[in-house]
């Protein structure tokens, strides 16, 4: 492989990885917050053991998240400094105004919430889990301009002396319209993610107590009622999160048809030829390198109206935009891996599905009675945390294959962006990670599993907020 | 004043909050095995920077973010020429950072070994290689007319700039074992002010050799008049503090040589940074494809946007960390000693 393989490679391992931590973080937040606040607001000792329980696993899925988060904003400048000389003036700002607006609040309230159990009054004490919610939003935003700029790039001139993009309107880098469709989406996702996690753990235990016929007494009723709360907190959470993700992503699809990347969205139909109207693919086989489609299986005119919202509107197809693009662009193939966009795209929206599908089945399966009604619910909630972290993958793995050749839309080709380092570090460094991340994922998921299994944490003696004033001062 | 020497001076202030910060932590975790008896010891030790290390760090990310927005050539070309020490110092802010959370996660003595292991090598690693590289940003590095690196791995291991790495590893470890006398009690203060007295005398040497051969042989040339001045200056005062912050040590006055210390560091960052103006990465190849403040910069928009957005947060930043040092303004108080587990004496000794 050569230095843009692998460096893509890696950008895309390192990508993917980092944001398996990303959406737990941001939607676990404001779970974890909401936790700690109806404790404040009940004074039910169940939603304390919640947030408790529930802010373990925050912790050990953020430390994952930031240090991850490091090598994202280096590998630009390592990996793509052609990129980043091309469009400093424009992406750096975003990321500069993160790391100041977001990243500062993000680890300072945290490193007060984790350390201030008996040092700050209570409301202060949960304002600050609010405020780590916030920061981790604001994060989401300026990162996101950040992409939405490289999928459409608004707010810019192109300076020919120096061979860069310029600012020329930061409002409309900020409000960009491919960012007002796409931030709500994936927050949205997050919050599915969030709320499955915190539903399937919930729904874990309660599956174990309903196995076990005999209960030890009122600590096992008092989990049980807690972790009822979890998952009614948490499938929820994960349905409304659900809804929005579908309502964005339909406006995004949309979008990006008629307007921004119509490539895009036809290889992710595997559309070839412009159809009016068009058919939506059910299944569609291609060749291996997806330069044609061998079978497939259509539903007349769905394409059109997913796509356009009328029934009789013209999608164009991918040989139809090559040729295009060929005029506007000069020679060369603007066509992505037609498979990868295609099947990505279906699994994102088929996994990400199933995933609100088992979070609505156990929401109803706790409706009546204190335990589950359905005895074959325990795989669909083991699977049910997993299933999300898989849609949001396969969504990032369509959006930023289906750009390709672009790294930024129309503008810079991902070729032109790439550093002038050897093959030998890229490939150093692309082992050297990718060996890191997956030790640490071992080491993470033993130690999430360890924290699931052993369940809520002892009820707090009466009047006593957090435990021994000793492990609140010694938290490491 | 150009906004972009503006920006110079923002990002020189950027490193300078990151050092200070950034570097008692690393001078605990560098101290960890040195200092630390025992697992509560360590615990101790740990927890003094437990609240802060974290938005200690997004200094850096702050000045990496940046330096891409203010200057995309120089975050650009600096990236891409220390990739594999970048690579390194990557790995060891990663195992550090997790190592923080993950460490007291289990009993066995076993992973808290290692996990000490990796607070300790992720800590000694970035002080000693952030040394190196602003050794070699002053010295210059073979850059060609697009402003690409064309050395290797070994370019940057040369005798100046590993005398970088030496100044800021005692600096850092200097400055962690102060921080560790004012906010510990008993024995581990006691042990980290006797211990600072000992690194202070390696800083002051190596920190005030790395300033002079600055000042001697790798200040911009062409401009020794104010910046030039004013470079002296600052390595003087670096010079000062230290001795002074070594010696209110020494003199049990534990605020005013944390004091020292940190005004030492940020002194010395703003020598180097002034001895490099107007270049951000001079070529060993031709003065005439340095990088400069002018030609790395990005264009007068994204500048001023960056100037406004500055402006409003970095006060704001400033106010809540200062907040969260008065929360956590007490000394951490050993547990009492039943409470380190039996398993553990056999790593404390080993």
């Amino acid at each position: 492989m050569n230095v843009l393989e692998l460096s893509r490679w890696q950008f895309g391992i390192t990508t993917v990885y980092h944001f398996l931590f990303v959406p737990i973080t941001i939607g676990m937040a404001f779970l974890v917050a909401g936790f700690e606040a109806a404790w404040l607001r009940t004074g039910h000792e169940r939603w304390l053991r919640l947030t408790k329980f529930y802010g373990t696993l925050f912790l050990i899925n953020f430390a994952l998240g930031v240090v991850t988060g490091i090598v994202q904003e280096f590998q630009f400048g390592m990996n793509w400094s052609e990129y980043s000389r091309y469009v400093g003036n424009i992406f750096g700002a975003p990321l500069a105004i993160e790391a100041l607006l977001a990243f500062f609040l993000e680890s300072t309230f945290l490193g007060l919430w984790i350390f201030g159990w008996d040092k700050l009054p209570a409301r202060l004490h949960n304002a600050c889990m609010w405020t780590v919610a916030v920061g981790t939003t604001l994060s989401a935003y300026f990162i996101l301009v950040a992409n939405s700029w490289m999928q459409h790039p608004v707010g810019y001139t192109y300076n020919a002396h120096k061979h860069i993009d310029e600012l020329s309107n930061f409002l409309a880098v900020l409000f960009n319209p491919a960012q007002l469709a796409g931030f709500p989406h994936v927050i949205a996702g997050c919050f599915l993610t969030a709320g499955a996690l915190v539903t399937g753990v919930a729904m874990w235990h309660l599956m174990r107590a309903r196995g076990e016929k005999d209960g030890d007494g009122s600590t096992r009723t008092a989990d049980i009622a807690a972790f009822r709360s979890a998952v009614k907190a948490g499938g929820i959470t994960a349905l409304a999160g659900a809804v929005v993700t579908i309502a964005t992503g339909d406006i995004q699809g949309k979008l990006f048809t008629t307007r921004y990347q119509p490539m895009k969205m036809a290889s992710a139909e595997a559309l070839y030829h412009t159809a009016k109207p068009a058919p939506f693919s059910l299944l569609t086989i291609g060749t291996l390198n997806g330069s044609k489609p061998v079978f497939q299986i259509t539903l007349p005119r769905l394409l059109s109206f997913l796509a356009t919202g009328n029934w009789d509107a013209t999608v164009r197809g991918i040989d139809n935009l090559q040729a295009h693009y060929s005029q506007v662009y000069g020679p060369g193939s603007y066509i992505p891996v037609v498979p990868v966009v295609y099947w990505s795209f279906r699994l994102m929206i088929g996994v990400g599905l199933l995933a609100a599908l088992i979070a609505l089945i156990s929401l109803w399966s706790i409706r009546r009675g204190a335990l589950p009604r359905y005895r074959w619910l325990a795989w669909p909630v083991i699977a049910l945390p997993l299933l999300p972290l898989a849609a949001n993958s396969f969504g990032w793995i369509m959006t930023e294959t289906g750009r390709q050749p672009w790294l930024v839309y129309g503008q810079l080709k991902t070729s032109a962006g790439v550093s002038a380092n050897s093959a030998g570090e890229v490939l150093a460094s692309m082992i050297v990670l990718t060996l890191l991340y997956g030790v640490l994922a071992v080491i993470e998921s033993g130690l999430l599993l360890k924290y699931i299994k052993a369940g809520l944490p002892a009820e707090p003696e009466p009047g006593e907020a957090g435990g021994p004033a000793e492990t609140a001062a010694l938290v490491y | 004043m150009h906004l972009s020497d503006l920006w110079f001076i923002a990002i020189a202030v950027l490193w300078a909050g990151y050092f200070v910060l950034e570097g008692f932590d690393f001078g605990v975790g560098i101290l960890l095995p040195v200092l630390g008896r025992g697992d509560a010891g360590r615990r101790v030790m740990i927890n003094a920077i437990g609240p802060v290390w974290d938005g200690n760090e997004v200094w850096l990310l702050t000045a990496g973010g940046a330096t891409f927005a203010a200057f995309p050539f120089w975050y650009a070309s600096m990236f891409s020429a220390f990739y594999l020490p970048l690579l390194i110092v990557l790995v060891a802010l990663i195992l550090r950072g997790v190592a923080f959370e993950f460490r007291g996660k289990r009993e066995s003595a076993r992973w808290r070994f290692r996990w000490d292991a990796a607070l300790f090598l992720g800590s000694l690693i970035p002080a000693i290689l952030w040394g190196v590289a602003f050794g070699n940003v002053l010295r210059g590095i073979p850059l060609n007319a697009a402003h690409n690196y064309t050395g290797n791995f070994f370019t940057l291991l040369n005798g100046y700039a590993l005398l970088g790495g030496l100044a800021t590893v005692t600096l850092f470890t200097l400055h962690g074992a102060v921080f560790l006398a004012l906010k510990t009690t008993g024995d581990l203060r006691r042990r980290a002010a006797g211990l600072a007295w000992r690194i202070g005398v390696a800083a002051v040497l190596a920190g005030g050799g790395f300033l002079a051969w600055t000042e001697a042989a790798h200040r911009a040339p062409g401009h020794g008049g104010s910046t030039g001045a004013a470079s002296v200056a600052l390595a003087a005062l670096a010079a000062v503090s230290l001795v002074g912050g070594v010696l209110a040590s020494r003199a049990g006055r534990e605020g005013l040589s944390f004091a020292g210390t940190a005004i030492a560091i940020v002194a010395t960052t703003g020598a180097l940074f002034t001895a490099l103006y107007p270049r951000v990465l001079p070529s060993t190849v031709a003065p005439g494809y340095d990088l400069t403040v002018a030609n790395a910069a990005s264009a007068g928009q994204t500048l001023a946007l960056m100037t406004v957005v500055a402006a409003i947060f970095l006060p704001l930043v400033l106010a809540y960390q200062g907040w969260t040092y008065w929360v956590f303004r007490k000394r951490i108080i050993a547990p009492p000693p039943a409470e380190a587990p039996a398993a553990d004496r056999s790593v404390a000794s080993s």
